[in-house]
Protein backbone atom coordinates (compact mmCIF):
# COMPACT_ATOMS: atom_id res chain seq x y z
CA UNK A 1 0.00 0.00 0.00
CA UNK A 2 2.80 2.40 0.84
CA UNK A 3 4.95 1.48 -1.69
CA UNK A 4 2.02 2.05 -4.26
CA UNK A 5 1.51 5.76 -2.43
CA UNK A 6 5.19 6.56 -2.72
CA UNK A 7 5.25 5.63 -6.11
CA UNK A 8 2.34 7.78 -7.21
CA UNK A 9 4.35 10.51 -6.17
CA UNK A 10 6.75 10.09 -8.44
CA UNK A 11 6.16 11.45 -12.18
CA UNK A 12 8.53 9.40 -14.08
CA UNK A 13 6.21 6.19 -12.67
CA UNK A 14 3.22 7.98 -13.55
CA UNK A 15 4.39 8.76 -17.02
CA UNK A 16 5.27 4.87 -17.59
CA UNK A 17 1.74 4.03 -16.39
CA UNK A 18 -0.33 6.80 -18.56
CA UNK A 19 1.83 5.93 -21.51
CA UNK A 20 0.18 2.16 -21.17
CA UNK A 21 -3.42 3.18 -20.22
CA UNK A 22 -3.66 6.06 -22.78
CA UNK A 23 -4.66 3.90 -25.85
CA UNK A 24 -6.75 2.09 -23.53
CA UNK A 25 -8.81 5.24 -22.49
CA UNK A 26 -9.27 6.84 -25.35
CA UNK A 27 -10.59 3.49 -28.01
CA UNK A 28 -13.03 3.00 -25.07
CA UNK A 29 -13.83 6.42 -24.33
CA UNK A 30 -14.59 6.86 -27.91
CA UNK A 31 -16.65 4.04 -28.45
CA UNK A 32 -18.92 3.87 -25.83
CA UNK A 33 -19.42 8.17 -26.33
CA UNK A 34 -19.50 7.38 -30.28
CA UNK A 35 -22.19 4.27 -29.24
CA UNK A 36 -24.09 6.63 -27.26
CA UNK A 37 -24.14 9.49 -29.19
CA UNK A 38 -25.33 7.46 -32.55
CA UNK A 39 -27.96 5.29 -30.30
CA UNK A 40 -28.95 8.54 -28.43
CA UNK A 41 -29.58 11.11 -31.19
CA UNK A 42 -30.74 8.77 -34.49
CA UNK A 43 -32.36 5.59 -32.55
CA UNK A 44 -33.84 7.01 -29.45
CA UNK A 45 -37.60 7.13 -29.36
CA UNK A 46 -38.56 10.82 -29.40
CA UNK A 47 -39.84 12.52 -26.32
CA UNK A 48 -43.68 12.83 -26.31
CA UNK A 49 -43.97 16.71 -25.15
CA UNK A 50 -40.47 17.88 -26.31
CA UNK A 51 -40.11 16.14 -29.89
CA UNK A 52 -36.69 15.81 -31.05
CA UNK A 53 -35.25 18.68 -29.43
CA UNK A 54 -34.77 16.97 -25.95
CA UNK A 55 -31.63 14.74 -27.88
CA UNK A 56 -29.22 17.36 -27.20
CA UNK A 57 -29.61 15.64 -23.40
CA UNK A 58 -27.21 13.57 -24.60
CA UNK A 59 -24.25 15.80 -24.91
CA UNK A 60 -25.72 18.33 -21.95
CA UNK A 61 -26.05 15.78 -19.76
CA UNK A 62 -22.41 14.35 -19.82
CA UNK A 63 -20.76 17.55 -20.07
CA UNK A 64 -22.20 19.14 -17.55
CA UNK A 65 -22.06 15.98 -15.16
CA UNK A 66 -18.21 16.28 -15.74
CA UNK A 67 -18.06 19.61 -15.24
CA UNK A 68 -18.64 18.98 -11.56
CA UNK A 69 -16.75 15.86 -11.25
CA UNK A 70 -13.66 17.31 -12.52
CA UNK A 71 -14.25 20.21 -9.84
CA UNK A 72 -14.53 17.69 -7.70
CA UNK A 73 -11.69 15.60 -8.63
CA UNK A 74 -9.61 18.72 -8.57
CA UNK A 75 -10.51 19.39 -4.80
CA UNK A 76 -9.72 15.97 -3.85
CA UNK A 77 -6.40 16.53 -5.21
CA UNK A 78 -5.98 19.95 -3.84
CA UNK A 79 -6.09 18.39 -0.72
CA UNK A 80 -3.55 16.22 -1.58
CA UNK A 81 -1.15 19.28 -2.67
CA UNK A 82 -2.01 20.76 0.82
CA UNK A 83 -1.66 17.85 2.79
CA UNK A 84 1.16 15.43 1.61
CA UNK A 85 3.12 17.53 -1.21
CA UNK A 86 2.45 15.28 -3.50
CA UNK A 87 3.74 16.67 -7.20
CA UNK A 88 1.29 14.54 -9.28
CA UNK A 89 -1.85 16.01 -7.81
CA UNK A 90 -0.75 19.47 -8.50
CA UNK A 91 -0.02 18.54 -12.35
CA UNK A 92 -3.22 16.73 -12.04
CA UNK A 93 -5.21 20.54 -10.99
CA UNK A 94 -3.15 22.15 -13.53
CA UNK A 95 -4.55 19.54 -16.47
CA UNK A 96 -7.82 19.39 -15.50
CA UNK A 97 -8.99 23.01 -15.29
CA UNK A 98 -8.88 24.30 -18.65
CA UNK A 99 -10.55 20.58 -19.45
CA UNK A 100 -13.17 21.53 -16.65
CA UNK A 101 -14.01 25.09 -17.84
CA UNK A 102 -14.54 24.15 -21.56
CA UNK A 103 -16.99 21.21 -20.21
CA UNK A 104 -19.04 23.68 -18.18
CA UNK A 105 -18.88 25.70 -20.82
CA UNK A 106 -20.09 23.29 -23.30
CA UNK A 107 -22.99 22.59 -20.86
CA UNK A 108 -24.12 26.28 -21.04
CA UNK A 109 -23.80 26.72 -24.21
CA UNK A 110 -25.90 22.92 -24.57
CA UNK A 111 -28.60 24.20 -22.11
CA UNK A 112 -28.70 27.77 -23.80
CA UNK A 113 -29.75 25.84 -26.95
CA UNK A 114 -32.11 23.67 -25.14
CA UNK A 115 -34.14 26.25 -23.30
CA UNK A 116 -34.50 27.96 -26.46
CA UNK A 117 -37.36 25.62 -27.79
CA UNK A 118 -38.27 24.33 -24.63
CA UNK A 119 -38.82 27.41 -22.16
CA UNK A 120 -38.51 30.11 -25.06
CA UNK A 121 -35.64 31.70 -23.56
CA UNK A 122 -32.17 31.36 -24.33
CA UNK A 123 -31.23 31.99 -20.46
CA UNK A 124 -32.88 32.60 -17.41
CA UNK A 125 -31.44 33.24 -13.79
CA UNK A 126 -32.40 30.54 -12.62
CA UNK A 127 -30.87 28.36 -9.22
CA UNK A 128 -28.82 25.57 -11.58
CA UNK A 129 -27.71 27.92 -14.53
CA UNK A 130 -26.29 30.22 -12.19
CA UNK A 131 -24.41 27.94 -9.86
CA UNK A 132 -23.21 26.51 -13.09
CA UNK A 133 -22.17 30.20 -14.41
CA UNK A 134 -20.38 30.42 -10.44
CA UNK A 135 -18.56 27.19 -11.23
CA UNK A 136 -17.09 28.53 -14.91
CA UNK A 137 -16.24 31.45 -12.96
CA UNK A 138 -14.43 29.58 -10.81
CA UNK A 139 -12.69 27.75 -12.86
CA UNK A 140 -11.56 30.85 -14.93
CA UNK A 141 -10.22 32.06 -11.72
CA UNK A 142 -8.22 28.98 -10.63
CA UNK A 143 -6.51 29.18 -14.49
CA UNK A 144 -5.94 33.02 -13.84
CA UNK A 145 -4.13 32.57 -10.48
CA UNK A 146 -2.20 29.81 -11.80
CA UNK A 147 -0.76 31.88 -14.51
CA UNK A 148 -0.23 34.63 -12.50
CA UNK A 149 2.08 32.89 -10.07
CA UNK A 150 5.65 32.22 -11.46
CA UNK A 151 6.32 30.09 -8.88
CA UNK A 152 5.80 26.47 -9.42
CA UNK A 153 5.48 25.25 -5.80
CA UNK A 154 3.68 28.58 -4.86
CA UNK A 155 0.98 28.56 -7.87
CA UNK A 156 0.17 24.92 -7.13
CA UNK A 157 -0.34 25.92 -3.30
CA UNK A 158 -2.03 28.76 -3.97
CA UNK A 159 -4.18 27.31 -6.37
CA UNK A 160 -4.78 24.60 -3.78
CA UNK A 161 -6.03 26.81 -1.22
CA UNK A 162 -8.77 28.78 -3.91
CA UNK A 163 -9.78 25.36 -5.47
CA UNK A 164 -10.87 24.11 -1.62
CA UNK A 165 -12.59 27.20 -0.96
CA UNK A 166 -14.65 27.32 -4.06
CA UNK A 167 -15.60 23.54 -3.42
CA UNK A 168 -18.67 24.79 -1.32
CA UNK A 169 -20.11 25.92 -4.79
CA UNK A 170 -20.75 22.31 -5.51
CA UNK A 171 -23.46 21.16 -3.15
CA UNK A 172 -25.02 24.07 -4.23
CA UNK A 173 -24.96 23.58 -7.64
CA UNK A 174 -26.14 19.88 -6.82
CA UNK A 175 -29.11 20.30 -4.61
CA UNK A 176 -30.35 24.14 -6.22
CA UNK A 177 -33.18 21.90 -8.41
CA UNK A 178 -33.97 19.95 -5.41
CA UNK A 179 -33.68 23.06 -2.78
CA UNK A 180 -35.25 25.71 -4.72
CA UNK A 181 -38.55 25.70 -7.07
CA UNK A 182 -36.74 26.13 -10.47
CA UNK A 183 -37.27 25.64 -14.40
CA UNK A 184 -34.33 23.27 -14.43
CA UNK A 185 -35.60 19.76 -14.12
CA UNK A 186 -34.55 17.56 -10.93
CA UNK A 187 -31.38 15.48 -11.86
CA UNK A 188 -31.63 12.61 -14.44
CA UNK A 189 -29.43 9.79 -12.72
CA UNK A 190 -29.81 9.28 -8.89
CA UNK A 191 -27.69 6.14 -7.68
CA UNK A 192 -30.79 5.27 -4.94
CA UNK A 193 -33.64 5.35 -8.06
CA UNK A 194 -34.84 3.86 -11.27
CA UNK A 195 -34.35 6.58 -13.67
CA UNK A 196 -37.47 8.04 -14.73
CA UNK A 197 -36.88 8.01 -18.70
CA UNK A 198 -37.61 4.55 -20.41
CA UNK A 199 -34.27 2.13 -21.02
CA UNK A 200 -33.55 2.81 -24.80
CA UNK A 201 -33.13 6.85 -23.62
CA UNK A 202 -31.06 6.66 -20.06
CA UNK A 203 -28.74 3.51 -22.05
CA UNK A 204 -27.18 5.71 -24.50
CA UNK A 205 -27.40 8.57 -21.72
CA UNK A 206 -24.80 6.59 -19.35
CA UNK A 207 -22.88 5.47 -22.58
CA UNK A 208 -21.97 8.97 -23.29
CA UNK A 209 -21.45 9.92 -19.38
CA UNK A 210 -18.99 6.93 -18.86
CA UNK A 211 -17.36 7.74 -22.33
CA UNK A 212 -16.66 11.24 -21.72
CA UNK A 213 -15.50 10.09 -18.37
CA UNK A 214 -12.69 8.02 -20.11
CA UNK A 215 -12.04 10.72 -22.75
CA UNK A 216 -11.74 12.70 -20.05
CA UNK A 217 -9.08 10.26 -17.98
CA UNK A 218 -7.14 10.23 -21.18
CA UNK A 219 -6.95 13.92 -21.66
CA UNK A 220 -6.09 14.46 -17.87
CA UNK A 221 -3.35 12.22 -18.85
CA UNK A 222 -1.91 13.56 -21.59
CA UNK A 223 -2.04 17.11 -20.11
CA UNK A 224 -0.38 15.78 -17.12
CA UNK A 225 2.12 14.11 -19.23
CA UNK A 226 3.19 17.15 -20.82
CA UNK A 227 3.41 18.76 -17.97
CA UNK A 228 5.49 16.48 -16.35
CA UNK A 229 8.14 16.56 -19.19
CA UNK A 230 8.00 20.46 -18.77
CA UNK A 231 8.74 20.49 -15.20
CA UNK A 232 11.04 17.60 -15.72
CA UNK A 233 12.77 18.82 -18.27
CA UNK A 234 16.08 18.75 -16.27
CA UNK A 235 15.83 15.06 -15.50
CA UNK A 236 17.89 12.26 -17.05
CA UNK A 237 14.82 9.96 -17.55
CA UNK A 238 13.18 12.72 -19.50
CA UNK A 239 16.17 13.86 -21.45
CA UNK A 240 16.94 9.97 -22.35
CA UNK A 241 13.45 9.63 -23.30
CA UNK A 242 13.37 12.84 -25.59
CA UNK A 243 16.58 11.85 -27.38
CA UNK A 244 15.14 8.22 -27.79
CA UNK A 245 16.93 5.40 -25.70
CA UNK A 246 14.41 5.13 -23.48
CA UNK A 247 11.00 3.13 -24.75
CA UNK A 248 7.93 3.62 -22.22
CA UNK A 249 5.91 1.45 -24.52
CA UNK A 250 7.09 -1.65 -23.91
CA UNK A 251 8.44 -2.76 -20.38
CA UNK A 252 8.45 0.28 -18.70
CA UNK A 253 10.24 0.05 -15.30
CA UNK B 1 11.38 31.54 40.38
CA UNK B 2 9.55 29.46 37.16
CA UNK B 3 10.76 31.90 33.76
CA UNK B 4 7.50 31.11 31.38
CA UNK B 5 8.72 29.54 28.38
CA UNK B 6 8.92 32.58 25.44
CA UNK B 7 6.12 31.28 23.41
CA UNK B 8 3.75 31.49 25.97
CA UNK B 9 4.79 34.95 27.45
CA UNK B 10 1.83 36.80 25.22
CA UNK B 11 -1.63 34.80 25.21
CA UNK B 12 -3.64 34.38 22.01
CA UNK B 13 -5.93 36.40 22.52
CA UNK B 14 -3.28 39.50 23.65
CA UNK B 15 -1.50 38.87 20.98
CA UNK B 16 -5.03 39.28 18.61
CA UNK B 17 -5.87 42.48 20.59
CA UNK B 18 -2.45 43.86 19.71
CA UNK B 19 -2.93 42.88 16.03
CA UNK B 20 -6.30 44.87 16.08
CA UNK B 21 -5.24 48.13 18.04
CA UNK B 22 -2.52 48.48 15.86
CA UNK B 23 -4.41 48.27 12.63
CA UNK B 24 -6.87 50.68 14.38
CA UNK B 25 -3.77 52.95 15.01
CA UNK B 26 -2.02 52.64 11.25
CA UNK B 27 -5.64 53.13 9.55
CA UNK B 28 -6.33 56.43 12.00
CA UNK B 29 -3.18 57.42 11.07
CA UNK B 30 -4.24 57.67 6.93
CA UNK B 31 -7.42 58.63 7.38
CA UNK B 32 -8.16 58.99 3.29
CA UNK B 33 -7.82 55.94 3.13
CA UNK B 34 -10.64 54.92 5.66
CA UNK B 35 -12.87 57.42 3.22
CA UNK B 36 -12.21 56.30 -0.02
CA UNK B 37 -14.63 52.97 0.07
CA UNK B 38 -17.15 55.19 1.69
CA UNK B 39 -17.18 57.68 -0.89
CA UNK B 40 -16.87 54.81 -3.90
CA UNK B 41 -19.50 53.50 -1.98
CA UNK B 42 -22.05 56.39 -2.24
CA UNK B 43 -20.64 57.27 -6.30
CA UNK B 44 -21.92 53.85 -7.07
CA UNK B 45 -25.02 53.95 -5.59
CA UNK B 46 -25.64 57.77 -7.05
CA UNK B 47 -24.63 56.03 -11.06
CA UNK B 48 -28.35 53.93 -10.56
CA UNK B 49 -30.34 56.48 -10.50
CA UNK B 50 -28.59 58.56 -12.97
CA UNK B 51 -27.61 55.38 -15.41
CA UNK B 52 -30.81 54.05 -15.06
CA UNK B 53 -33.99 55.43 -13.84
CA UNK B 54 -34.83 57.97 -10.88
CA UNK B 55 -37.87 56.83 -10.87
CA UNK B 56 -39.49 56.41 -7.50
CA UNK B 57 -40.90 52.97 -8.10
CA UNK B 58 -38.11 50.97 -9.68
CA UNK B 59 -35.84 52.77 -7.13
CA UNK B 60 -37.76 51.48 -4.23
CA UNK B 61 -37.41 48.00 -6.45
CA UNK B 62 -34.13 47.83 -6.74
CA UNK B 63 -32.58 50.11 -3.97
CA UNK B 64 -31.41 47.08 -1.64
CA UNK B 65 -30.31 45.51 -4.64
CA UNK B 66 -28.06 48.50 -5.51
CA UNK B 67 -27.05 49.26 -2.43
CA UNK B 68 -25.92 45.85 -1.60
CA UNK B 69 -23.95 45.48 -4.88
CA UNK B 70 -22.28 48.82 -4.00
CA UNK B 71 -21.21 47.18 -0.74
CA UNK B 72 -19.74 44.70 -2.31
CA UNK B 73 -17.69 46.56 -4.44
CA UNK B 74 -16.19 48.84 -1.61
CA UNK B 75 -14.98 45.84 0.42
CA UNK B 76 -13.71 44.46 -2.79
CA UNK B 77 -11.77 47.93 -3.69
CA UNK B 78 -10.59 48.16 0.06
CA UNK B 79 -9.24 44.66 0.50
CA UNK B 80 -5.95 45.83 -1.55
CA UNK B 81 -4.98 47.03 1.63
CA UNK B 82 -5.79 44.05 3.55
CA UNK B 83 -1.90 42.93 4.07
CA UNK B 84 -0.30 45.01 1.22
CA UNK B 85 1.10 47.83 3.20
CA UNK B 86 2.78 44.99 5.66
CA UNK B 87 3.86 42.92 3.19
CA UNK B 88 5.52 45.38 2.15
CA UNK B 89 7.13 46.55 4.86
CA UNK B 90 7.57 43.29 6.13
CA UNK B 91 5.75 43.18 9.30
CA UNK B 92 3.49 40.45 7.59
CA UNK B 93 6.90 38.23 7.89
CA UNK B 94 6.82 38.85 11.47
CA UNK B 95 3.25 38.23 11.73
CA UNK B 96 4.05 34.87 10.22
CA UNK B 97 7.21 34.21 12.77
CA UNK B 98 5.31 34.72 16.04
CA UNK B 99 4.50 31.52 18.46
CA UNK B 100 0.99 32.51 18.22
CA UNK B 101 -1.12 30.25 15.72
CA UNK B 102 -1.37 32.89 12.30
CA UNK B 103 -5.00 32.31 11.84
CA UNK B 104 -5.92 34.09 14.79
CA UNK B 105 -3.88 37.33 13.75
CA UNK B 106 -5.47 36.98 10.32
CA UNK B 107 -8.70 37.30 12.24
CA UNK B 108 -7.87 39.90 13.84
CA UNK B 109 -6.45 41.90 10.71
CA UNK B 110 -9.50 41.11 8.89
CA UNK B 111 -11.70 42.05 12.06
CA UNK B 112 -10.15 45.09 11.85
CA UNK B 113 -10.57 45.49 8.40
CA UNK B 114 -14.64 44.75 8.95
CA UNK B 115 -14.59 47.51 11.65
CA UNK B 116 -12.73 50.57 9.37
CA UNK B 117 -14.90 49.28 5.93
CA UNK B 118 -17.88 47.15 6.74
CA UNK B 119 -18.75 48.88 9.73
CA UNK B 120 -18.78 52.15 8.13
CA UNK B 121 -20.61 51.15 4.94
CA UNK B 122 -23.47 49.63 7.55
CA UNK B 123 -23.61 52.91 8.97
CA UNK B 124 -24.01 54.95 6.27
CA UNK B 125 -27.03 52.27 4.45
CA UNK B 126 -29.56 54.30 6.07
CA UNK B 127 -28.72 57.87 4.68
CA UNK B 128 -28.49 55.93 0.92
CA UNK B 129 -31.51 54.01 2.15
CA UNK B 130 -33.46 57.26 2.14
CA UNK B 131 -32.20 58.28 -0.90
CA UNK B 132 -33.58 55.27 -2.95
CA UNK B 133 -36.91 55.79 -1.11
CA UNK B 134 -36.57 52.67 0.58
CA UNK B 135 -39.29 52.54 3.52
CA UNK B 136 -38.70 52.42 6.87
CA UNK B 137 -38.99 48.80 7.57
CA UNK B 138 -36.70 47.90 4.47
CA UNK B 139 -33.81 50.08 5.11
CA UNK B 140 -33.98 48.50 8.84
CA UNK B 141 -33.65 45.23 7.49
CA UNK B 142 -30.83 46.31 5.03
CA UNK B 143 -29.11 47.44 8.08
CA UNK B 144 -29.26 44.16 9.92
CA UNK B 145 -28.19 42.03 6.35
CA UNK B 146 -25.39 44.04 5.63
CA UNK B 147 -24.07 43.36 9.35
CA UNK B 148 -24.43 40.35 8.90
CA UNK B 149 -23.21 40.41 5.55
CA UNK B 150 -20.44 42.69 5.08
CA UNK B 151 -17.90 40.72 8.26
CA UNK B 152 -18.58 37.46 5.69
CA UNK B 153 -17.33 39.61 2.72
CA UNK B 154 -14.42 40.94 4.93
CA UNK B 155 -13.64 37.08 5.55
CA UNK B 156 -13.58 35.94 2.67
CA UNK B 157 -12.13 39.12 1.11
CA UNK B 158 -9.05 37.95 2.88
CA UNK B 159 -8.30 34.70 1.33
CA UNK B 160 -8.23 36.56 -1.71
CA UNK B 161 -6.35 39.36 -0.59
CA UNK B 162 -3.85 37.12 0.85
CA UNK B 163 -3.53 34.58 -2.44
CA UNK B 164 -2.77 37.57 -4.30
CA UNK B 165 -0.77 39.20 -2.38
CA UNK B 166 2.69 40.40 -4.33
CA UNK B 167 1.33 39.69 -7.63
CA UNK B 168 1.37 41.53 -11.04
CA UNK B 169 -1.98 42.93 -11.78
CA UNK B 170 -3.44 41.45 -8.41
CA UNK B 171 -6.46 43.92 -8.03
CA UNK B 172 -8.33 42.49 -10.82
CA UNK B 173 -7.23 39.06 -10.26
CA UNK B 174 -8.63 39.27 -6.47
CA UNK B 175 -12.03 40.37 -8.41
CA UNK B 176 -11.99 37.64 -10.27
CA UNK B 177 -11.31 35.14 -7.55
CA UNK B 178 -13.70 36.89 -4.86
CA UNK B 179 -16.74 38.19 -6.83
CA UNK B 180 -17.78 34.25 -7.82
CA UNK B 181 -17.28 33.27 -3.85
CA UNK B 182 -19.70 36.39 -3.03
CA UNK B 183 -22.77 35.73 -5.03
CA UNK B 184 -24.34 33.74 -2.64
CA UNK B 185 -23.78 36.31 0.16
CA UNK B 186 -25.50 39.05 -2.18
CA UNK B 187 -28.30 36.38 -3.05
CA UNK B 188 -29.20 35.64 0.54
CA UNK B 189 -28.70 39.44 1.57
CA UNK B 190 -30.86 40.90 -1.14
CA UNK B 191 -33.61 37.91 -0.66
CA UNK B 192 -34.05 38.91 3.00
CA UNK B 193 -34.91 42.55 1.67
CA UNK B 194 -37.04 41.32 -1.20
CA UNK B 195 -38.77 38.84 1.40
CA UNK B 196 -39.53 41.76 3.58
CA UNK B 197 -40.62 44.21 1.21
CA UNK B 198 -43.32 41.02 0.13
CA UNK B 199 -44.47 40.83 4.00
CA UNK B 200 -43.15 37.27 4.04
CA UNK B 201 -41.10 35.93 7.20
CA UNK B 202 -37.20 36.93 6.95
CA UNK B 203 -35.96 34.81 9.92
CA UNK B 204 -35.22 32.02 7.87
CA UNK B 205 -33.43 34.45 5.47
CA UNK B 206 -31.72 35.57 8.21
CA UNK B 207 -30.54 32.27 10.42
CA UNK B 208 -28.55 31.41 6.58
CA UNK B 209 -26.95 34.59 6.31
CA UNK B 210 -25.94 33.81 10.26
CA UNK B 211 -24.90 30.67 8.98
CA UNK B 212 -22.64 32.02 6.47
CA UNK B 213 -21.24 34.02 8.77
CA UNK B 214 -20.44 31.32 11.39
CA UNK B 215 -18.95 29.30 8.39
CA UNK B 216 -16.86 32.21 7.18
CA UNK B 217 -15.76 33.05 10.79
CA UNK B 218 -14.61 29.56 11.57
CA UNK B 219 -12.99 28.17 8.34
CA UNK B 220 -11.75 31.68 6.00
CA UNK B 221 -9.17 32.27 8.47
CA UNK B 222 -7.22 29.23 7.95
CA UNK B 223 -7.69 29.22 4.47
CA UNK B 224 -6.36 33.20 4.96
CA UNK B 225 -3.30 32.09 6.78
CA UNK B 226 -2.43 29.30 4.18
CA UNK B 227 -2.23 31.35 1.52
CA UNK B 228 -0.50 34.20 3.28
CA UNK B 229 1.99 31.12 4.05
CA UNK B 230 2.18 30.31 0.24
CA UNK B 231 2.35 34.33 -0.62
CA UNK B 232 5.00 34.90 1.66
CA UNK B 233 7.50 31.62 0.86
CA UNK B 234 6.84 33.06 -3.16
CA UNK B 235 8.54 36.26 -2.33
Amino acid sequence: MWQFFHKLGSPKWFYGIATRLMPWLLVLGLLCLGAGLVWGLAFAPKDYLQGNSYRIIFIHVPSAFLAQSVYIMMASAALVTLVWRMKLADVFVKAAAPVGLVLTFISLFTGAVWGKPTWGTWWIWDARLTSMLILLFLYGGVIALDRAINDEKSAARAVAVLVLVGVVNIPIIKYSVDWWNTLHQPATFKLTEKPSMPAEMWVPLLLSVIGLYLLFGWLACLRMQTEILLREQRTRWVQELVHGSVSFNGGAR
Amino acid sequence: MMIKPLDQAVGSIDAMKAVFARDMKVAFRQRQDLLNPLLFFMMVVTLFPLGVSPEISFLQEAGAGILWVAALLSVLLSLDHLFRHDFDDGTLEQLVLQPQPLFLLVLAKTMAHWVLTGLPLVLLTPVLGVMVHLDGNSIAILCLTLLIGTPVLSLIGAIGAALTLGLRSAGVLLSLLIIPLYIPVLIFGTGTVAAAAEGAPVGAYLALLGAFLVLALTLAPFASAAALKVSLSNS
